[in-house]
C-alpha cells in the first residue's frame, strides 16, 4: 500500500519537476533532492496537490566533508501517513535558501533557528534575527568546524586527559578559566553591546491617529524572562495599545543548552539521560522517541514485554503533564497554587512508580535502545493497576467537578486566544493545541509507532480552539490514558525487556532516521544522522513546545495583556525544550 | 496562662553573665517548661531576681538568637525557576513536602521582597546579566541557594557554549545541593542546612550592618562571547599568558 503511493507520488513529482527534483539515493537516506531555485514550487505543489500540509519539522545539517549545506523538511499529511521528505543542499560559506514561511508559517521559528545555529540564511524570511543565542554572537556553533572553549574534542569519550601522566584541567587553558571564547582581535574594553534593538524594530512600533489629530503612541511591555507565569525563563515582548495586544514577540534562548552540540559529541547512549532534560516533565516520553529513532537506524525491535512496558511509562508521562498543566494553567488564572496542590498530589503518586522503576523521579533515563533498563520491581504492576483502575479515574472527575463549570475558568477561557483548523495546521503546531483546534491529529493513530494500534482508544478533539478547548482537550486526553493504561496493564506479558545483550557503545549503520512520538506536549522528533561512528552526526529535536509557540503572536493579536499568560498557560510549554 | 510571652532580652551581655548559657533555652519553649518545674531562684544562675508572677511567662535570651530565630523561620524564596530543578522546587513547595513548615511558603515574584534566591537549573550565559540583576536587586539580608548540578558548577551542561558553569563564578552562594535534580528530600536539607548558617550569624558582624555598604556585582555583557566586566583591565595580559602557556606545552 505504502510503496505504490509512494511510487504514484514519485511519478507526479517526475512528471511535474522532471530533473530539478531527484531521489536522495544516498546509502540510508530517503526522501528528494531539491534545487533551491525550485523548492518553493516544489513545497506549494507538496503542500496543495500532494496533500501534505503539515511541514513537521525543518532543520539544517551541515556536511563539512562534501562542503555542502543542506536543509530538510519533513512534511506530513494531516489525515495521517508517513512523512515526504525533501532536501535542499547549497554551498557551504554563505549559504541561502529560500524561506518557506509564506507556504508553511510553522518554518518561521525553525528556519531562524537555522540561521542562528547553522548560519544558514533564508531569504525572504519575513524577521531573521538570531532566536536562541543573543545579536552579536559570534559564529554559529552548530557548523562542524565551530569550537568551544571547553572540549575542543570531536567525540566523547576523550582522548587521554592525563598525556604523559600530567594531570591538567581544560579550565587553565582558557583566559579566565571560563567558558568563553571571542574572536581574535577582539577586544573587550571598546566593546559596545548590539542591545535589543532589532527586535524592537521588528515589532514595527506605530503611531495611531485616532482622526482627531490627537495620536497616541503605542507602549512596549517585556513579560520575563523573570516573570511568574511564563513558566521558566520565557520572554514575550507586547507592543500594547491601551490594554490590547497589537503585537507580540516570543523571545528565547534563557535556557540554551546546547543539547544538539553536546547531543553530536556524546555516543548513542549517552544522550538517552540527556533527553531527559529536554521536556523534563516527560522525561519517558522524550527516552521513547530517542530510542525509537536510534532502533530505526539500527533495525532492532524491543520485546514484547519491553513495549508494553514503554507504553505504560508514556501514558503515565501523559496523565503527570496534564494533571501538571491543568494545575499551572489554573495558576495563571488566578487561581494561585490550589488546583495545582490537587494536581501535583497525583502526580507525585505516578512520579513513586517511575521513581520504583528507574531510580529517579523526574529524569528517568529508563529506555535503551532494544528494551528498558530493567524492569518493574516486584509490587509496581499493583500499584499502576490501582492507579490505573481506581486512583486516577476518580481523581480526574474530582478535577473536573471543581474547574470545568467554574464561572472564571469558563469566561477567561471561552474565545481567548482562539486558533482556527487552518492556522494550527500552517503554524504546525501539535499535540493538545492543535487537536483543540478541530484537527484530529494524533501520531498514535496517523502512523502508529510501537504498539498502539492493539489499543483501543480515541483521539480527543475539540473545535473552537480557544483556552477553554485546550484545558478540556487535556482532561479528555488523561482519560484515554487511562484507558490505554487499563488495557496495557491487563494485557502486560512476562518476558525479556532487551533484545540481546545490553550495550554500552552501540553500532549505528550509517543513514538517517527520524523518530516521532506524541509526546504530551505535541509530536517529538528527533532527527538523527549517522555516519557509522560511535557519535550521531547530525542530532536534532522537533521539539513541540518550541514550534507551538509560533503560533503564540497570531493568538494574542486583539486580546488583553492580562490573557496572554493565560494563553501561554494553555499552549503548555517547558523551557527545557523551547530552548534546548 | 495568657498565650501571649512577654519577652525580655539583652545583648550579649547577658550571655555572658551566665556562663555563656542562656536562662531559659528556647524562646519559644519557656511557657511550658516553666509551667511544670519553676526554675527556684537561687537555681537559675542568675544574679537577677525574677518575681513570682513573671515566672513562667518571661524568658532571656541573647539578642542574636531572637533575630536569627525570627529570620530563620521567615526565609522567603523568590519565585524563580530556571530550569528542572524549579519543578522539584514547586513539589517542595506542595502539599507532600511543604516547606511551609519551615516558614518559607511565602515565594515572592519580587526580589525586593525576598530573602533567598534558590537557583533552580542551569544558568545560561543569556540569563546570567538578568540573574545578577535581580540579585543586586534584593535587599540584604539575602542568601544564595544553588541548586543542583547545573548551578553548583555547570552539571552535565558545563562544557556548552551557552552555559556557565556555575552561578557562583557571578553570585556569591551559600549553600549548594547537589543531585540532578535534587530530590526534594535533599533540597530540604539544603533549605535546613541554611537555616543553621543563619542560626551562627551575629548581629554584631553581619555585613548589612557592617559600616561600609555592599557593592552590587557588575552585570555581565553580552559580547561575541560573556564579558565580565571583572576581567577587563588585564584581559590581553591574561590571554597572551595563556598563549604563551600554551605554546610552551606545546614545544615540549
Amino acid at each position: 500500500m505504502a510503496e505504490t503511493e509512494s511510487t504514484k507520488v514519485l511519478d507526479e513529482i517526475k512528471t511535474k519537476f522532471g530533473d530539478a527534483v531527484s531521489p536522495d539515493e544516498r546509502e540510508g537516506y530517503d526522501g528528494y533532492l531539491v534545487r533551491a531555485e525550485n523548492l518553493l514550487d516544489f513545497a506549494t505543489f507538496v503542500r496543495d496537490a500532494l496533500g501534505y500540509d503539515y511541514l513537521s519539522s525543518v532543520t539544517g545539517v551541515d556536511y563539512i566533508v562534501e562542503d555542502k549545506m543542506e536543509v530538510v523538511y519533513h512534511a506530513y499529511r494531516t489525515s495521517g501517513g508517513p512523512a515526504l521528505l525533501f532536501k535542499v543542499q547549497t554551498q557551504r560559506e554563505k549559504s541561502v535558501v529560500p524561506s518557506l514561511v509564506s507556504i508553511y508559517p510553522g518554518a518561521d521559528f525553525q528556519e531562524r533557528e537555522a540561521w542562528d545555529l547553522l548560519g544558514i540564511e533564508f531569504e525572504g524570511h519575513p524577521d531573521l534575527r538570531r532566536i536562541l543565542l543573543w545579536d552579536g554572537f559570534h559564529g554559529h556553533p552548530l557548523r562542524k568546524d565551530w569550537r568551544e572553549a571547553y572540549f575542543e574534542e570531536d567525540q566523547k569519550p576523550f582522548g587521554n586527559r592525563w598525556p604523559e601522566g600530567k594531570v591538567y584541567r581544560i579550565e587553565d587553558k582558557v583566559p579566565f578559566n571560563k567558558n568563553v571564547k571571542y574572536p581574535a582581535n577582539f577586544t573587550p574594553e571598546g566593546w559596545v553591546p548590539e542591545g535589543e534593538g532589532t527586535l524592537y524594530a521588528s515589532l514595527g512600533r506605530m503611531e495611531k491617529s485616532n482622526g482627531n489629530g490627537t495620536g497616541s503612541e503605542h507602549i512596549v511591555v517585556n513579560l520575563g524572562p523573570q516573570h511568574p507565569s511564563t513558566h521558566g525563563v520565557f520572554r514575550m515582548v507586547a507592543e500594547l495599545d491601551g490594554e490590547t495586544i497589537v503585537d507580540l514577540k516570543p523571545v528565547m534562548g534563557y535556557l540554551h543548552r546546547n543539547h544538539e552540540k553536546i547531543g553530536e559529541r556524546n555516543t548513542y547512549i549517552m544522550n538517552m539521560p540527556f533527553t531527559d532534560r529536554l521536556d523534563y516533565i516527560c522525561s519517558m516520553g522524550n527516552n521513547f522517541a530517542y530510542a525509537l529513532s536510534v532502533e530505526k537506524l539500527m533495525d532492532v525491535q524491543p520485546p514484547e514485554r519491553a513495549e508494553y512496558l514503554r507504553v505504560i511509562m508514556a501514558e503515565l508521562t501523559r496523565v503527570v503533564n496534564h494533571f501538571w498543566a491543568i494545575g499551572f494553567l489554573l495558576n495563571d488564572l488566578g487561581a494561585f497554587f490550589t488546583p495545582a496542590l490537587y494536581a501535583i498530589n497525583e502526580r507525585e503518586l505516578i512520579l513513586d512508580v517511575f521513581e520504583a522503576v528507574s531510580g529517579s523521579r523526574m529524569m528517568c533515563n529508563y529506555f535503551r535502545f532494544g528494551g528498558l533498563a530493567r524492569d518493574l520491581p516486584p509490587g509496581t504492576a499493583e500499584v499502576i493497576r490501582d492507579l490505573a483502575f481506581e486512583r486516577l479515574p476518580e481523581k480526574i472527575d474530582e478535577l473536573e467537578r471543581y474547574l470545568t463549570e467554574n464561572e472564571i475558568v469558563r469566561v477567561r477561557g471561552e474565545g481567548v486566544g482562539v486558533l482556527t483548523a487552518e492556522q494550527a495546521i500552517g503554524f504546525a503546531a501539535a499535540g493538545p493545541v492543535l487537536r483543540a483546534s478541530g484537527v484530529p491529529y494524533d501520531v498514535r493513530k496517523a502512523e502508529p509507532y510501537s504498539i498502539y494500534d492493539r489499543f483501543d482508544f480515541d483521539v480527543a478533539v475539540r473545535y473552537n480552539g480557544d483556552v477553554y478547548d485546550r484545558y478540556l482537550i487535556r482532561v479528555d486526553e488523561i482519560r484515554q490514558s487511562i484507558r490505554i493504561l487499563q488495557q496495557a496493564i491487563q494485557d502486560l506479558p512476562e518476558g525479556e525487556i532487551q533484545t540481546g545483550r545490553p550495550q554500552y557503545q552501540v553500532r549505528v549503520p550509517a543513514g538517517e532516521s527520524y523518530g516521532r512520538v506524541e509526546n504530551p506536549k505535541g509530536e517529538l522528533g528527533f532527527y538523527v544522522i549517522s555516519d557509522g561512528s560511535p557519535t550521531p552526526y547530525r542530532y536534532h529535536i522537533r521539539a513541540p513546545s518550541f514550534i507551538n509557540v509560533t503560533g503564540m503572536a497570531e493568538m494574542s493579536r486583539g486580546q488583553k495583556i492580562a490573557d496572554v499568560v493565560a494563553i501561554l498557560g494553555s499552549i503548555d510549554i517547558v523551557l527545557g525544550e523551547t530552548d534546548r | 496562662m495568657p498565650l501571649g510571652v512577654s519577652i525580655i532580652f539583652s545583648g550579649s551581655g547577658a550571655w555572658q553573665q551566665t556562663g555563656g548559657r542562656p536562662l531559659f533555652a528556647e524562646v519559644g519553649m519557656a511557657e511550658d517548661v516553666n509551667q511544670e518545674t519553676p526554675i527556684p531562684e537561687e537555681e537559675n544562675g542568675s544574679e537577677f531576681e525574677i518575681p513570682e508572677e513573671l515566672r513562667g511567662q518571661v524568658t532571656i535570651t541573647t539578642l542574636d538568637k531572637l533575630y536569627n530565630w525570627g529570620r530563620r523561620n521567615s526565609v522567603w524564596p523568590m519565585m524563580f525557576g530556571l530550569a528542572c530543578c524549579a519543578i522539584e522546587m514547586i513539589c517542595v513547595a506542595a502539599s507532600r513536602y511543604d516547606f511551609s513548615r519551615f516558614g518559607m511558603e511565602v515565594m515572592r515574584p519580587s526580589p525586593r521582597q525576598s530573602d533567598l534566591m534558590i537557583v533552580s537549573g542551569t544558568v545560561t550565559k543569556k540569563m546570567i546579566p538578568q540573574i545578577v540583576r535581580l540579585y543586586n536587586q534584593m535587599p540584604e539580608p539575602k542568601y544564595v541557594l544553588a541548586m543542583g548540578a547545573c548551578a553548583s558548577g555547570g552539571g552535565p551542561f558545563k562544557e556548552g557554549y551557552n552555559v556557565v558553569s556555575g552561578v557562583d563564578k557571578f553570585v556569591p552562594v551559600d549553600v549548594y545541593v547537589p543531585g540532578c535534580p535534587p530530590t526534594p528530600q535533599a533540597l530540604l536539607h539544603g533549605l535546613i542546612t541554611l537555616q543553621e548558617k543563619i542560626d551562627k550569624q551575629s548581629i554584631q558582624s553581619v555585613r548589612w550592618y557592617s559600616k561600609q555598604a555592599s557593592e552590587p556585582i557588575p552585570i555581565p555583557i553580552l559580547g561575541p562571547d560573556l564579558i565580565d566586566p571583572r576581567d577587563l583591565p588585564d584581559f590581553a595580559e591574561r590571554q597572551a599568558a595563556v598563549e604563551e602557556k600554551a605554546a610552551a606545552e606545546a614545544k615540549t
